[in-house]
């Protein structure tokens, strides 16, 4: 189960390649990839700074990971996620995942990204004309990944 | 004991700090203990970790609760609700 932070971009082709190469077990990959926007709560974004907790990121995506093959009967799980700074129209986020069918592959996909904005230690700071700010953590971030405990 | 304490995002920027080593009698051996000692030194300290404001708090780099226990060179973190992805 890879799980990268980094700095720089990655190519959506080349990473699912990669991920899937050598394995024809693999019936289904379901991707998401989230982009920095150039608007939020109302302000233009000029550009994004993404901040983290580098001893902690790496288990905490872990351990999202872990629970979602528990949960599913998943082939392999890729989560990457950038940090430093971006601007809009710029890749945040990948994550996939494999299974022998779709069904499994976009639920964990799913729970994996729900879990992620709630659970693994990154803070977003956006520049906007009236200077910057830290981005508020969303109510309705919260609920979609609280679905997952009550299903 | 002694832990090290890390702040992350609005809160590094609030306190002007990342990282201090904070020393707690043993009676205050939990994340309420800490939390308590911490908003004691009043202001900034006193407003920011108020428990009617929204942070959280990693022991170890685990998410933990109020009543988490603290150990002598145990990492914590205190940061904001998370917003990546």
């Amino acid at each position: 189960m890879p799980v990268r932070v980094q700095e720089a971009d990655f190519d959506l082709s080349t990473e699912i390649n990669a991920f899937r190469a050598d394995r024809p077990e693999i019936g289904a990959v379901a991707a998401f990839v989230g982009l920095v926007r150039d608007v939020n709560v109302g302000s233009a974004v000029s550009g994004l700074t993404l901040e983290h907790y580098p001893a902690m990121t790496q288990k905490a995506l872990q351990g999202i990971v872990a629970e979602a093959r528990q949960r599913w009967a998943i082939i392999d799980a890729l989560v990457i996620h950038r940090v430093g700074r971006l601007q809009p129209m710029d890749q945040i986020v990948l994550v996939a995942v494999a299974s022998a069918h779709r069904g499994e592959a976009f639920q964990a996909c799913e729970f994996i990204m729900d879990y992620l904005k709630t659970q693994a230690p990154f803070w977003k700071q956006e520049q906007t004309p009236e200077g910057a700010r830290w981005v508020e953590a969303k109510a309705s971030d919260d609920s979609a990944a609280k679905r997952w405990t009550e299903k | 004991m002694t832990v090290s304490v890390l702040y992350f995002a609005r809160l590094r920027e609030t306190f002007g700090m990342p990282q201090e080593d904070v020393a707690l009698p043993d009676h205050a051996a939990s994340v309420a203990g800490l939390l308590d000692h911490l908003r004691a030194r009043g202001g900034e300290w006193q407003t920011a970790l108020a428990p009617t404001q929204s942070y959280r708090v990693a022991v170890n780099q685990d998410m933990a609760e109020i009543t988490t226990p603290l150990h002598d060179g145990d990492e914590v973190a205190i940061f904001p609700p998370v917003t990546g992805g």
